[in-house]
């Protein structure tokens, strides 16, 4: 009887893959997309930043110094004439590269680290485990500022203190994952048939422990974003005259009584960014997590 | 209790000996020779000669570590290259103003993110939850220095109301020391407010859907009476724990809060270190930090022991 009635809605939405079913319940949430949408903006920015600004970010103009946001300069000029609104655009570059270098960095130490962890167990998981603890005994920033002020201060040397830093975030998740998925019974069954070790691990436990990571990693963004513009604004980041918004909040921190627009723009684009991120990473939370829903 | 309370500390001590290790190691990633970056501009060969001994620069390094180690265990945390003084000495100079800041800032944090959360959830859908939720989202996305230079703009540029910065001690002027930390207390709280009342809405949400909650409701208790006695008491459990992993947000935003506002504590004495390549007051910080966090987070597992009595059986 029911085999000749028309697939229910919801029946259709099983057929398709499981990444494209959470696109579609993601592409619903209108908060999630609104994150999406900053996100891909300013990912726009970032890639045709010589084309959209107006001016040479680090041209300096000592007839124009600290101006309030004209015609000419939409955000105002700093203290040594350049255009803020240049730096601001130019600025999204460092932003962006840290946020995506960093989180790499932590996927890449982190994943393989916590898989091994989860899946050989023992005195392996032990000492992993200890370890882990030990990073994430030192909070986050006050680890990456450590680490930054040793290496030397660069972009580059931020992004290695940031991405070592929330590696123990990763390796913990993955390896709380890896647990709750190789006593599934596909990974038995995948052991029964004679497959190796290294095989099920990447074959069989991976694929299945990724939603999480993908959301973890994305919020993980949001909170690099941020630390990257705090070590720049200790000096730790993004070197002068290279644009960054942390080091742009630096200096406009000296002039904020009579050059407000300074602090203004380069703070209200990384709370944009990091908002976006946080949005699409709760989304993303909400359409790949079974249990949400 | 007792029991629990000596697993917890046997837990600690492999925790505390790896993070001495990572701190120890964050001077191996000092490129080129630690004596000569450390001996500064001057690099005077007899300052260098003489960093290397007292650094034990030429053993090994487990044997360095071990030295290293050993100081620290009889409260030897070295000395700042800059002013000679004892490095345990600087940081407990500090520490009190982090802490007066630090607690200022929880409080602000408690205040607004537990009663936020309380009407998000009993309000669910409703108008209340909207703006709690784009209150924690708020708190969450915003960088704390840039907030600071924007309450400064506000407070003290434009209205003249507070100090923008300069630091008073507390036994000198009551008045005008909470003057100058009320604004950075409140930059550091409002993004763990923010995560409080996530924290206490989710939990308050589950809390509220349970069968002792409709038995009061049935019973015909009313529903503040629901809310505030039956529900909040145990929901407030998990946000004890949750929220004793926000006080590493506290510390490592209370670095740039202190930097915005020119509050001499904990943040900018690491701070001016980084800047003065004082490298034994980074690792002593570092070290200071995590060790206080282990033991906050000890302490709130023990409350979250204490607050539970399905626990303590």
């Amino acid at each position: 009887m029911s085999a000749v009635l028309p697939l229910p809605p919801t029946a259709a939405l099983a057929q398709a893959g499981p990444w494209r079913r959470a696109w579609r319940r993601l592409r619903r949430r209108r908060v999630a997309m609104v994150g999406l949408a900053l996100v891909l903006g300013f990912v726009l920015l970032a890639l045709f930043a010589p084309w959209i600004a107006p001016h040479d970010p680090i041209a300096t103009s000592w007839g124009a110094i600290r101006k309030a946001p004209t015609a000419t300069h939409w955000f105002g000029t700093d203290e040594i004439g350049r255009d803020v609104l240049s730096r601001v655009i130019w600025g999204t570059q460092a932003s962006l590269l840290a946020g995506a270098v960093s989180v790499s960095i932590s996927l890449l130490l982190g994943v393989p680290i916590g898989l091994a962890a989860g899946f050989i167990g023992g005195t392996v998981d032990g000492l992993i485990s200890r370890i882990t603890d030990a990073f994430l005994a030192c909070p986050f920033l006050i680890l990456a500022i450590a680490m930054a002020a040793f290496l030397g201060p660069s972009l580059s040397n931020a992004m290695i203190a940031i991405g070592v830093s929330a590696t123990p975030i990763f390796v913990r998740l993955t390896r709380a994952q890896v647990l709750n998925v190789k006593v599934e019974d596909y990974v038995e069954a995948a052991r029964a048939v004679g497959n190796p070790p290294w095989r099920i691990a990447l074959r069989h436990v991976l694929p299945n422990v990724t939603a999480p990571l993908i959301v973890q990693a994305t919020l993980a963004i949001a909170a690099a974003v941020i630390a990257e513009a705090s070590l720049s604004f200790l000096g730790l980041g993004q070197q002068p005259p290279a644009p960054s918004w942390g080091s742009m909040l630096n200096t406009a921190k000296n002039y904020i009584d009579n050059a407000p627009w300074m602090a203004i723009w380069p703070g209200l684009s990384i709370f944009l960014l990091v908002l976006g991120f946080n949005l699409l990473g709760d989304g993303l939370r909400d359409a790949l997590d079974p249990r949400a829903r | 209790m007792f029991e629990f309370l000596l697993k917890r500390l046997a837990q600690i001590v492999p925790t505390l000996i790896f993070v001495s290790m990572l701190i120890f190691g964050l001077q191996q990633l000092l490129p080129g020779d630690p004596a000569k970056i450390l001996a500064g501009e001057e690099q005077d060969p007899t300052v260098i000669a003489y960093l290397r001994t007292k650094l034990h620069l030429d053993e090994p390094l487990p044997v360095r570590y071990a030295y290293w180690v050993g100081g620290v265990l009889q409260g030897d945390l070295g000395e700042s290259v800059r002013t000679q003084q004892p490095v345990l000495e600087l940081v407990l100079q500090k520490l009190p103003v982090t802490l007066q800041l630090a607690t200022m800032a929880m409080t602000i944090a408690l205040v607004i993110g537990i009663p936020a959360g309380i009407a998000s959830a009993v309000g669910r859908g409703t108008v209340w939850d909207t703006v709690a939720n784009v209150f924690a989202l708020w708190g969450i996305s915003t960088p704390n220095f840039w907030l600071g230079i924007l309450l400064i703009l506000l407070f003290s540029v434009q209205l003249g109301w507070l100090p923008a910065s300069g630091y008073v001690s507390p036994f000198d002027d009551l008045g005008a020391n909470l003057a100058s930390m009320i604004m950075p207390a409140f930059v550091l709280g409002n993004a763990i407010a923010g995560v409080l009342m996530r924290h206490t809405r989710s939990a308050m949400l589950q809390v509220l859907s349970s069968d002792y909650v409709r038995t009061a409701r049935a019973k015909g208790l009313r529903e503040p009476a629901v809310v505030l006695k039956h529900a909040l008491r145990n929901a407030l459990t998990p946000v004890i724990t949750l929220g004793a992993l926000e006080l590493g947000t506290l510390l490592s935003g209370a670095v740039l809060t202190e930097q915005v506002f020119t509050i001499p504590g904990f943040g900018k004495l690491i701070v001016d270190s980084v800047f003065n390549r004082d490298y034994a007051v980074v690792q002593g910080v570092v070290l200071v930090t995590a060790t206080a966090y282990i033991t906050l987070n000890l302490l709130a597992d023990l409350a979250y022991f204490l607050a539970n009595p399905r626990l303590r059986a």
